[in-house]
């Protein structure tokens, strides 16, 4: 049966066609599209490599970041503290030197109440023994003038020693 | 899914439709004949033929080219010679040795064969089927040269994806860094054979010729991959193949080991023939009896019954329509895979025989 044997004239025509085909997608089709494939999957895969750096460097930078903010808060978190307690040093200090200078001044106040006083007394002990010594001429010169007088008072002082004489 | 089913059914009724008008004419002259029928579609002709109204043939004409070994190169259309008419002394046989091929009789009185180089229709399918290959994947190229990195149409996007898989599932794998090599021919190859397996599908006119289950081709293709294999093969190829790793006895002093392994070059390639024609031929065969049971039926058994019959051959070609599309897949996919094993196995290297 003839379905069975090759046909030579299609033979002929198809090494023809065939070749024709085999040579025309060899040169213009199959290496274009295979190398514009495998140019695109290398891009890909550069272009995927490169999102995975930047997610790398990203996290990276962020995790900085946040180590930064750390570290600036506990830095402020001290000053705080710093300016705290030199705050309550200072306030403790000045309190001191406040307490030490009024307890200073009220001794000196205190220092002087006591001089000024003791002055004013011998002041007034000077004025009292003057005034004294003033009434006491004047009430001697009184007396004085009296004779009468004078004689009785010296006769009670007399009286008055005598008496004390055997007292004593 | 639907669409393609309701496509698929279109075809078949349109075979079913051709073979009505075919059968006609047969039926009044007698009996259907099935087997003329069915050969008629599986073989070759001088002519599309597409169906025929009131016993008048609609058929496309194609070109006969001839060479009469005595007179010389003859060109014509081949409507001059189909209707059982003579012209220039060709005319096409009935029966015989060159059954449906163009004949002359020679000055001896014999009756001779030209050289045929006709346009038949598969020869019509074969430049129409190269020629969309080329329309196809030359601008698809140019186009993924020029812009390699944009987003591609539907169309080249699942070319794109066969021809990868191809390239990556079945090429590297068997050839591995000889791939860049080989690969536009096993590509070719792909491409030609499931382009003409989808076109012997469809059954309207410029398509439907059965061009992979007709041995010439098959023979071509297995030829080239034979050659290839073998003139591609390296050193240690031949030296396997010639002077195998076996006892001597077996070498010399009757060479069977290397009588045996070139047989085995040659039934390779052979399977490789047998198998895509068979296949496609086969498929083929089965729509077109599963149609024609419904004329014989009709002839046989009334009207009445090959309506119910037509019911049951149209579900059953309408499934083998389906596998059919699989088997066209499956038949390029095997011939390329088993065409880059066999060239593959031909690309020994020194390193690997000492390997193994």
């Amino acid at each position: 049966m003839n379905l069975f044997l090759p046909d030579s004239g299609l033979v002929i025509w198809m090494l023809i066609a065939f070749i024709i085909l085999f040579v025309v997608l060899a040169k213009f089709a199959w290496p274009g599209i295979l190398k514009s494939v495998s140019s695109r999957q290398e891009h890909i895969e550069e272009s995927l490599r490169k999102a995975e750096e930047a997610a790398k460097t990203l996290e990276s930078l962020e995790e900085k970041g946040n180590k930064i903010i750390a570290d600036a808060q506990a830095e402020q978190l001290k000053m705080v503290q710093e300016t705290k307690n030199l705050n309550k040093q200072m306030i403790a200090e000045a309190k001191a030197k406040a307490e030490s200078e009024a307890a200073k001044i009220i001794e000196a106040a205190q220092e002087q109440i006591k001089t000024d006083k003791e002055n004013a007394i011998k002041e007034l002990r000077k004025e009292v023994a003057a005034l004294s010594i003033e009434m006491a001429e004047k009430v001697l010169k009184k007396e004085l003038s009296d004779k009468k007088a004078q004689t009785q008072y010296i006769n009670t002082l007399l009286a008055g020693m005598d008496k004390d004489t055997p007292a004593s | 899914m639907k669409r393609f089913l309701n496509i698929l059914l279109i075809l078949c009724l349109s075979l079913v439709s051709v073979s009505v008008f075919a059968e006609e004419e047969k039926e009044e002259e007698g009996a259907f004949n099935a087997k003329d029928v069915i050969f008629s579609h599986i073989g070759d002709a001088y002519e599309y033929h597409i169906t025929e109204i009131n016993g008048h043939p609609i058929a496309v004409p194609l070109l006969v080219i001839v060479r009469s070994a005595e007179r010389g190169w003859f060109v014509f259309g081949a409507n001059k010679v189909t209707h059982g008419d003579t012209y220039n002394g060709f005319y096409i046989a009935k029966g015989g040795n060159y059954d449906g091929k163009i004949v002359e009789v020679n000055s001896k009185g014999e009756v001779v064969r030209p050289f045929d180089m006709s346009i038949t229709r598969n020869v019509f399918a074969l430049l129409l089927s190269c020629t969309i290959l080329i329309l196809i994947f030359v601008p698809m190229s140019r186009k993924y040269q020029k812009e390699p990195l944009s987003a591609h149409s539907k169309g080249h996007n699942m070319l794109e994806a066969v021809i990868l898989y191809i390239e990556k599932d079945v090429i590297k794998p068997a050839l591995g860094e000889n791939s860049a090599r080989f690969a536009p021919y096993l590509l070719t190859v792909f491409f030609f054979i499931l382009l003409n397996n989808l076109m012997g599908l469809i059954p309207i006119f410029p398509f439907g010729a059965n061009l992979t289950g007709n041995i010439s081709i098959t023979m071509v293709l297995a030829v080239i991959t034979y050659l290839i294999t073998n003139i591609c093969g390296t050193k240690e190829y031949w030296k396997e193949v010639l002077w195998p790793d076996v006892p001597m006895f077996l070498k010399a002093p009757i060479p069977l080991m290397p009588v045996i392994e070139i047989i085995s070059t040659i039934t390779k390639p052979i399977a490789l023939m047998i198998r895509l024609f068979a296949n496609i031929f086969a498929g083929h065969m089965i729509i077109l009896v599963l149609t024609c049971l419904i004329f014989i039926f009709a002839a046989s058994m009334g009207i009445a019954v090959a309506a119910g019959v037509s019911v049951i051959s149209i579900a059953f070609s309408l499934f083998m329509y389906c596998l059919e599309l699989l088997v066209a897949f499956i038949q390029a996919y095997v011939f390329t895979m088993l065409s880059a094993i066999f060239i593959g196995l031909a690309q020994v290297k020194e390193e690997m025989r000492n390997e193994k």
